[in-house]
């Protein structure tokens, strides 16, 4: 894992200092709320619904055991005993005392975490593939580059104050498991016909109020104009992005309007100056950078305990069958823990499972964990002779729920029970949907199915590329869910369409089990997913399934 | 020219130290208790109201006029978000639902 050098340290340090006295100012009365509001996101604190709330970055989603228990010991000393891990790879705390908030950010400076620019105009937390260096379709390790992303956009003096927030995402995968298509920039690790590495550069791309699939800028961009082509890319949108409307601002607006080729030829004509300044200081930080992420010393070892525990128990054999993915190293797995027990609120961890969790990592994953934007946390590194203790140790934490790509393993922003800008509430919905389909014993013979939840339309739950998504409104009052089919968050990326009009809180899941039932009848067989019964059916049968009372009027 | 009869209103802000949701009473406090909140049913009192929320920014953020109806134990809310902020989140027991207010 990356190491704080001096530098880094001391700027974290001096930013806490800084913001100690920002706090101190404010509640003395020396800063108003409009002088304090800018300072206070710049370091990822919100004000919400009941109570101040502060977003810390997990940058690429990459952890150690010592980060993971500091985020249990800050979950119990400063707030209450859990943290909600979200889809950008950050973990939110949402009951800080204002007056708490820079000993927080002091006790992450303590292992090397920090919560700048998780929030404001700026260049947000990098996130990337969450199996990151373990995974077996990998060409790269992602994360070098991330922390080289990161490292230039922290604190990068032209890019404080932009038009709009702006995400950045980074795979070193063909399968995207980062939503590259749904950033600002997604960045795509490749090699060309002679073999050399570089990046498919994605631009534009982005899901809330008007969503849109990233369009592929450069096809390949060498390794060595990584940082000036993205330098160039923010510069050419900081000038031309509209800071005249903020539902226009962000650089996918910016793309749309202006078309593809004409911010092409702009960013071609910023890179042609940006370019020279770059003297390769940043190539010489990159292979340092690379250094700290060299894999661990994978071990080699029988592999009959886990299959005589596979052959001999049906309860860790059925959570092996979903929640393992293929790891580059023999004898290894991924181990994803479902952070969405049935009936619990998506991606929130107490800190009792977040140091099980740490202890887990230390003990049998070569000390490393990662967070997904899906809002599960993930051993990269597990030999699979461990997995049966492993298996245990989380099920008697109830982290052992064998959920993982099924219907209840639901993305769901916090929505209206936390957030001041929520329509209508997530989390009720995403608990009702899992306990009811946990009821009907259906999910697993249901198989993948990525179904999403967003309180808002600004879709940080992004139901958008959900197969099933729902967004929650207010409808004169009322909250109201409105259904998207199709969505599709890989490689293939797609925007879900509405179905109709939004059902009533009450009557939200009856319309899901139709919607599922539907599928189940129509499928060509188990191996056809809910998305490919979809693309092959179209809207139809789904939507009949939705209205009957419609569709029987209208057949009369 | 017809006007829509002015709905009565409560001004609600968050606490700046805690962060919690509170009312302005009558006698000018911050209630984190909705009921002890003052039912404002005049357009000029309800801006009047909230000039004054505003000028206190070392004590509340963020005040704001809301819609609220009059019963004989104070003033309840009419939107769902408002009866959120009286309550705290339905996936744990936190916030006002357990602080006694």
């Amino acid at each position: 894992m990356y190491k704080y050098n001096e530098f880094d340290e001391g700027f974290v340090r001096e930013r806490v200092a800084q913001f100690r006295a920002q706090v101190e100012r404010r509640i003395d009365g020396s800063l108003t709320e409009d002088e304090f509001k800018p300072l206070r996101l710049m370091n990822g604190l919100y004000l919400q619904l009941h109570a101040y709330m502060l977003r810390v970055a997990i940058p690429y989603g990459t952890l150690n055991s010592g980060q993971m228990r500091q985020l249990a010991i800050i979950a119990d000393k400063w707030d209450q005993g859990y943290g909600h891990f979200t889809t950008r790879q950050n973990i939110q705390y949402n009951w800080p005392k204002l007056k708490d908030v820079p000993d927080i950010l002091e006790a992450l400076a303590d292992v090397e975490m920090h919560a700048l620019q998780t929030s404001g105009n700026t260049i947000r937390n990098v996130t990337a593939d969450h199996f990151a260096g373990a995974a077996a379709d990998e060409i790269a390790d992602p994360r070098p580059v991330a922390e080289l992303i990161r490292q230039w956009s922290t604190d990068h003096p032209e890019f404080q104050f932009l038009p709009r927030k702006f995400k950045v995402a980074v795979t070193g995968s063909p399968n995207d498991r980062a939503v590259t298509k749904a950033h600002d920039i997604g960045l795509r690790m490749v090699r060309n016909d002679a073999g050399e590495a570089g990046y498919e550069v994605i631009v534009g791309g982005g899901l809330g109020r008007t969503p849109i699939i990233g369009k592929v800028i450069r096809d390949f961009l060498p390794q060595a104009d990584l940082l000036p082509y993205l330098e160039s890319i923010v510069s050419v949108y900081n000038v031309l992005g509209r800071r005249d409307n903020k539902y226009k601002a962000r650089i996918k607006i910016t793309v749309a309007e202006n078309g593809l080729d004409d911010f092409r030829a702009r960013v071609d004509a910023r890179f042609e100056q940006v370019k020279p300044q770059f003297k390769g200081f940043d190539q010489e930080l990159l292979a340092e950078i690379e250094q700290s992420f060299a894999p661990p010393a994978f071990r080699v070892a029988p592999l009959n305990t886990y299959d005589i525990a596979r052959e001999k128990n049906g309860a860790f054999r059925a959570w092996t069958d979903t929640n393992l993915a293929e790891h580059r190293a023999p004898g290894y797995a991924i181990v994803t823990v479902s952070i969405k027990a049935h009936g619990a609120t998506p991606g929130d961890a107490s800190s009792e499972q977040m140091r099980v969790l740490a202890d887990l990592a230390e003990r049998f994953g070569h000390d490393e964990l990662r967070i997904s934007h899906e809002q599960n946390v993930i051993l990269p590194h597990i030999h699979k002779s461990d997995l049966p203790e492993v298996y245990t140790v989380l099920r008697d934490n109830g982290l052992a729920t064998a959920n993982v790509g099924l219907i209840s393993d639901i993305i769901a922003c916090p929505g209206m029970d936390y957030c001041a800008l929520a329509t209508a509430r997530s989390i009720p919905i995403a608990q009702e949907i899992a306990t009811r389909f946990d009821e009907l014993k259906l999910e697993h013979e249901i198989g993948e199915l990525k179904l999403k939840i967003s309180g808002c339309i600004n879709a940080c739950g992004h139901h958008h590329v959900g197969h099933i998504g729902i967004l929650g409104l207010d409808r004169a009052g009322v909250e109201n869910y409105q259904v998207t089919l199709g969505g599709d968050a890989t490689e293939t990326a797609a925007v879900g369409e509405r179905v109709g009009p939004g059902f009533s809180a009450d009557d939200i899941v009856p319309a899901i089990e139709r919607l599922i039932d539907t599928y189940l009848e129509r499928r060509e067989g188990p191996e056809e997913i809910f998305l490919q019964t979809f693309r092959r059916l179209g809207m139809a049968p789904f939507k009949a399934a939705l209205y009957p009372e419609k569709e029987s009027a209208h057949a009369a | 020219m017809s006007r829509r009869p002015f709905a009565p209103k409560v001004v609600t802000a968050n606490a700046l130290l805690e962060g919690d949701a509170v009312w302005l009473t009558k006698d000018d406090r911050w209630s984190a208790n909705m009921a002890e909140a003052e039912l404002i049913e005049d357009e000029a009192i309800a801006e009047d109201r909230l000039l004054f929320a505003i000028a206190q920014p070392d004590v509340v953020v963020g005040a704001y006029l809301v819609d609220a109806k009059g019963t004989t134990n104070g003033p309840v809310p009419v939107h769902f978000r408002e009866e959120f902020r009286t309550r705290g989140p339905s996936n744990y027991a936190h916030g006002k639902q357990v602080e006694g207010v």
